[in-house]
C-alpha cells in the first residue's frame, strides 16, 4: 500500500497542488503576454500589489482551518494601517517602536477575538462580524480622514528590490556584496511575505498548538477525547490571525505612506481573503489546508486582475470574469461529494 | 495477584433522571484481562466513560491504586495511566498516522514537534502490533476501518497504560489482527497492566478474559473468574428478571397461514461492508423485528430501503416493483409508499425549533396544497386530526416541537409519516428514551396498523419489545441475518444467544 512520497504528497494535497499549477500557468502566460514580461520591474510591481492581501489571506486561513470564518480580518488590517500611519515615523528607533506597536495592535485585537469565541462561546462568524465593526470604529477614531506620515525611506526600501533595500540602509556594501548579489533583483514585498511565513507559520505548524488547530477543524470531538489543548489552540489561531492582519496593515501604510479607514476597502479585503483561502486548497469545513496555500490563492486572484491591464478587456467585464474563474476553481472541491455512500453524510 | 488497581465505590450516574449506573461497586486487578458483559444499555459504556474522565459520577468514589481520584477530563485520566479506546474512534482523519499516534505528547526538539522521532515512534509501535503495512505518513482518512482501529491501538499503546480500556476495540478487525490483539493483551498482562475488555463477541471474551463482570440495568450483578459459569448461566445473568411491559395481543395465526406475497422482498443486500448479504421479506399485516446488538447493520438496512445509501447491491422488490427508491422523496410517493421513523429524532426526525404543525406536515405538503400554495384550512384540519389520533399532548400546534416531552416528540415523528398513508413502515428503535406509557401506546398503534394491512419492519435494541410486538424477528450479526425466530422460539434467551452468535442449545 505504500506510495512513493511524491505521489502520496500529491494525493494528500490535491487542492494545493492544483492551485500551484494554476498559478504557475497563469503567471507564466501573463509574463509572456506582457511587453516587459519576466523583468524585475514587473515582478516588483506585482509583489507590491499582492503583499497586503497576502497577509490578510494568511490571517483568514487560521480561523478557516478551525472550521470558522473571520469577518474582521479586513477591519483589523485597516485598524493597523491607521495606527501605522500615526506612529511609523521619526528616528530609526521610533520607527522600529512604531512598527512593533502596529503589529501589537492587530495581535491584541486577534487575541480579543479568540477570547470572545472561546469564552463567550460565540460562533466565529458572528463574533468577528461584531468585532470587525469595532475595529473599523477605532480606525476611524485614529484617522477620520485619509492621510498620515509614514517614513519615506522605509517606503522606498520595502517596495523595491533587495538591492534598493540594502542601498537605502547602506549595508551589504550598499547591495553590492557578493552574498547578496543572487538576491539583488527579488522584490522586497516577496521577501517579507516569505520571511514572515517561514519565521511564524512553519514553527506554528510544527507545534502542538498548531497541530491542535488542524485537529479541531478535522474532528473536534476526537481532539477533545485525545486530550488536546482546544481552548489554547483556538485563542492562538485568532491571535496569530490578528498578527498577520497587522502585518498587512503595516505594509499597506508603508507602501502608501498613509492610512485610510475605508470601510469598503476593509470589506473587499475580507471577501478576497476568503476567496484566496479557498483557491489555495483550504477546506471551509476546516482541518485541511495551509497558509502557504492561501499565498498561492492570492497569487491566482491577483494575476487574474493583472490580465485586465495588458489585455484589452472592457473593465466592466472584470467582476464577471473574476467571478466565473473563482466559481470554476472552487467547484473542484465539490467533487468529493460524488464518493459519499451514505447521503446523510452530506448534511453532517 | 490481588493488587487492585481501580476501584469504584458506590458510583451512581443519572441522565435527566434516568439511571445509567446506580451504586456500583467494582474493582479490577493489575495483571488481569477483565471482561465486561451486559445488554445494550446495561451501563457498560457509562462505567468506562467515568473511568476515562469523559463523564463525572454524580456520587461515589473512584480509587486508583488505593488513592481517591477524580478526572475532570479525558486528559487527566490519560495522565494517570488510564488509557481508553472508544467505539467511536478518537483519531483525527486529516492528520497522518504518525501525527495521530503521538497526538497529545509528541516528541519535541527545541520546543517543536520532532517529525523524525515521531516517525520512528510510529514505526516502532506499528511494528509491535504487526502493522508494518500501515504507512505512518498516510492520512488516517485514507485507511480502512480495520487499519484505523489498529492505529487506535498503537496510539493507546504509546501512552504506557496502567489500565487499558478496550470498548468494542475488535469489532472491525480482521482475524489476523484479532490474534495480534490477543497476543498483545497477553504481553500487557504479564507486565502487570489491567485490561478492561468490552465486546459483544462471546467467544472473544471467552478466549481472552480471566475475569468477567456482568452488568444489568445500571447495576453490577456479579463478578466471577472465567469458567465459573456456563454461557447459558451468563446469558441468564445478563437478562435477569424484568417486569414485562404490556403488549397488545398478537393475532392468532396457525403455522403456514398464507398472508399473501411479501410486499418487501430483500435478497442478498450488501452495502459498503456493513451489510453483507441480507435476505428478508415482510408481508402485509406483519410486524417483523430486527434484533441483534447495536451496530450489526440494522440501521443501515432501514436506510438502504429508504433510499439514503448509495451503491447498494442486491435485489429488492417493493410492492412487486424491482429496485430501491432513489431517495426518501421518492420512497414516500408512488404505488407502495415507505415511511422511516429515524434513529435520532432530534436531528433526523424533527426540526426542533419549528412548530408542531409544520413538523407534522413536513412529509405531506403535497397532500394539503392547492397548486403551489398550502391550503391553511386543510392544513389545520389535518394537524388537528393527527394530534387527536395519536393523542399528542401539546399546548398549541404553533408551539415549537422542542417544548414537547420525548414521548410526544416521537409521536409527532410517527404521526408525520402516518399522514402519507404508508404501506411499509420502517421503525428504527422508536421507543428509545421515552416513557413506559407512550411506549405502550406505540405498541398498540403498531399492531393496529399491521391489522389494517401495513407491513412493519421494526428495529429495537430492547429484546422484550421484539418478543412482545413482533410476529417474527430476524437477528442480525455482522451485516447478515443469522437467525429467524418466530412463535415459541421468540424468547429473550434465544434472541440474546443469537445476537452473540452462539448456540445456547450446544453450550
Amino acid at each position: 500500500m505504500r506510495q512513493a512520497p511524491a505521489q502520496r504528497w500529491f494525493f494528500q494535497n490535491v487542492g494545493f497542488a492544483s492551485a500551484v499549477l494554476m498559478f504557475a500557468v497563469l503567471y507564466i502566460c501573463y509574463n509572456m503576454l506582457h511587453p516587459r514580461g519576466f523583468s524585475s520591474a514587473v515582478a516588483i510591481q506585482n509583489a507590491n500589489e499582492a503583499a497586503a492581501i497576502a497577509f490578510v489571506a494568511m490571517a483568514q486561513t487560521l480561523p478557516v482551518l478551525l472550521g470558522g470564518l473571520d469577518l474582521s480580518v479586513g477591519a483589523v488590517m485597516t485598524l493597523s494601517n491607521c495606527v501605522a500611519s500615526v506612529v511609523v515615523n521619526g528616528s530609526p528607533a521610533e520607527i522600529t517602536f512604531g512598527a512593533l506597536l502596529t503589529l501589537l495592535s492587530g495581535t491584541a485585537f486577534g487575541l480579543m477575538n479568540g477570547l470572545i469565541v472561546v469564552y463567550g462561546r460565540i460562533q466565529p462568524i458572528v463574533a468577528t462580524l461584531a468585532t470587525g465593526a469595532v475595529a473599523m470604529g477605532f480606525a476611524l477614531l485614529i484617522r477620520p480622514k485619509p492621510g498620515g506620515d509614514v517614513d519615506g525611506d522605509l517606503g522606498w526600501a520595502l517596495t523595491n528590490a533587495v538591492w534598493d533595500f540594502a542601498d537605502t540602509y547602506g549595508f551589504a556594501g550598499g547591495g553590492d556584496a557578493w552574498w547578496i548579489r543572487p538576491f539583488a533583483n527579488i522584490p522586497m514585498a516577496l521577501v517579507l511575505v516569505v520571511v514572515i511565513t517561514a519565521a511564524v507559520w512553519i514553527p506554528f505548524r510544527r507545534s502542538v498548538t498548531g497541530r491542535t488547530v488542524y485537529a479541531i477543524g478535522s474532528a473536534e470531538g476526537a481532539a477533545y477525547m485525545s486530550g488536546l489543548p482546544i481552548a489554547r489552540a483556538k485563542i492562538a489561531a485568532f491571535t496569530l490571525g490578528g498578527f498577520f492582519a497587522a502585518c498587512g496593515g503595516l505594509y499597506l501604510a508603508i507602501q502608501t505612506s498613509s492610512g485610510n479607514a475605508d470601510i469598503q476597502q476593509a470589506g473587499a479585503y475580507t471577501l478576497n481573503s476568503i476567496a484566496a483561502v479557498v483557491l489555495g486548497g483550504t477546506s471551509l469545513l476546516g482541518g485541511v489546508g495551509s497558509v502557504v496555500g492561501s499565498l498561492v490563492g492570492v497569487g491566482i486572484l491577483r494575476v487574474i486582475s493583472f490580465y485586465f491591464r495588458i489585455l484589452d478587456i472592457d473593465p466592466l467585464l472584470q467582476p464577471l470574469i473574476e467571478g466565473l474563474v473563482l466559481l470554476g476553481a472552487v467547484s473542484i472541491g465539490a467533487i468529493r461529494t460524488i464518493r459519499v455512500k451514505n447521503k446523510l453524510d452530506l448534511f453532517r | 495477584m490481588t493488587d487492585i488497581i481501580v476501584e469504584y465505590r458506590g458510583i451512581s450516574k443519572f441522565f435527566a433522571g434516568i439511571r445509567a449506573l446506580e451504586n456500583v461497586d467494582f474493582a479490577c486487578r493489575a495483571g488481569s484481562v477483565h471482561g465486561i458483559l451486559g445488554e445494550n444499555g446495561a451501563g457498560k459504556s457509562t462505567l468506562i466513560k467515568i473511568m476515562s474522565g469523559v463523564l463525572q459520577p454524580d456520587s461515589g468514589e473512584i480509587r486508583l491504586q488505593g488513592k481517591p481520584v477524580s478526572f475532570a477530563m479525558p486528559q487527566a485520566a490519560t495522565d494517570a495511566g488510564i488509557v481508553s479506546m472508544f467505539q467511536e474512534l478518537s483519531l483525527i482523519p486529516d492528520l497522518s498516522v504518525a501525527d495521530n499516534i503521538s497526538i497529545a505528547r509528541p516528541p519535541r526538539r527545541f520546543g517543536l514537534i520532532d517529525r523524525r522521532a515521531q516517525m520512528r515512534r510510529a514505526e516502532e509501535l506499528l511494528a509491535r502490533i504487526r502493522c508494518e503495512d500501515v504507512d505512518p505518513n498516510a492520512l488516517v482518512r485514507e485507511l480502512s476501518l480495520s487499519r484505523r482501529q489498529m492505529v487506535e491501538i498503537a496510539k493507546a499503546l504509546g501512552r504506557d497504560p496502567k489500565v487499558l480500556i478496550l470498548d468494542e476495540a475488535t469489532s472491525a478487525l480482521t482475524t489476523r489482527d484479532v490474534q495480534t490483539v490477543y497476543d498483545l493483551l497477553g504481553e500487557l498482562k504479564a507486565q502487570g497492566v489491567a485490561s478492561l475488555f468490552i465486546s459483544h463477541r462471546m467467544h472473544e471474551v471467552d478466549a481472552l478474559c480471566d475475569t468477567l463482570s456482568v452488568f444489568r440495568n445500571g447495576q453490577h450483578i456479579e463478578t466471577f473468574p472465567k469458567g465459573a459459569k456456563t454461557e447459558r448461566e451468563i446469558v441468564q445473568l445478563m437478562i435477569g428478571r424484568d417486569v414485562e411491559a404490556q403488549f397488545p395481543p398478537k393475532p392468532d395465526r396457525h403455522p403456514g397461514q398464507d398472508l399473501g406475497e411479501p410486499v418487501v422482498r430483500i435478497q442478498n443486500l450488501s452495502w459498503n461492508n456493513r451489510l453483507n448479504g441480507i435476505d428478508l421479506s415482510v408481508r402485509r399485516g406483519e410486524i417483523v423485528g430486527l434484533g441483534g446488538l447495536d451496530g450489526q447493520g440494522q440501521k443501515e438496512l432501514l436506510l438502504a430501503l429508504f433510499g439514503v445509501l448509495r451503491d447498494v447491491e442486491g435485489e429488492v422488490t417493493i410492492g412487486g416493483v424491482k429496485g430501491i427508491p432513489s431517495s426518501p422523496a421518492a420512497a414516500k410517493i408512488g404505488a407502495t409508499r415507505l415511511a422511516l421513523v429515524p434513529e435520532d429524532r432530534k436531528t433526523e426526525g424533527l426540526m426542533l425549533g419549528m412548530p408542531i404543525s409544520d413538523n407534522l406536515l413536513a412529509s405531506s405538503f403535497g397532500r394539503i396544497s392547492r397548486g403551489p400554495f398550502i391550503d391553511p384550512t386543510l392544513a389545520r384540519k389535518t394537524v388537528e386530526e393527527a394530534i387527536a389520533r395519536l393523542q399528542i399532548k401539546a399546548g398549541s400546534p404553533a408551539d415549537p416541537v422542542m417544548t414537547l416531552s420525548g414521548g410526544n416528540q416521537q409521536k409527532v415523528v410517527i404521526a408525520k409519516w402516518l399522514m402519507i398513508d404508508p404501506d411499509v413502515i420502517l421503525l428504527n428503535d422508536p421507543t428509545r428514551g421515552i416513557d413506559v406509557g407512550t411506549k405502550q401506546e406505540i405498541y398498540r398503534l403498531m399492531r393496529d396498523l399491521a391489522n389494517a394491512g401495513k407491513a412493519i419492519l421494526f428495529y429495537s435494541s430492547d429484546y422484550a419489545e421484539l418478543i412482545g410486538c413482533c410476529d417474527r424477528a430476524s437477528v442480525l450479526y455482522g451485516g447478515r441475518v443469522v437467525a429467524e425466530k418466530r412463535g415459541d422460539e421468540l424468547t429473550e434467551e434465544s434472541l440474546v444467544a443469537a445476537s452473540l452468535n452462539i448456540d445456547v442449545e450446544a453450550a
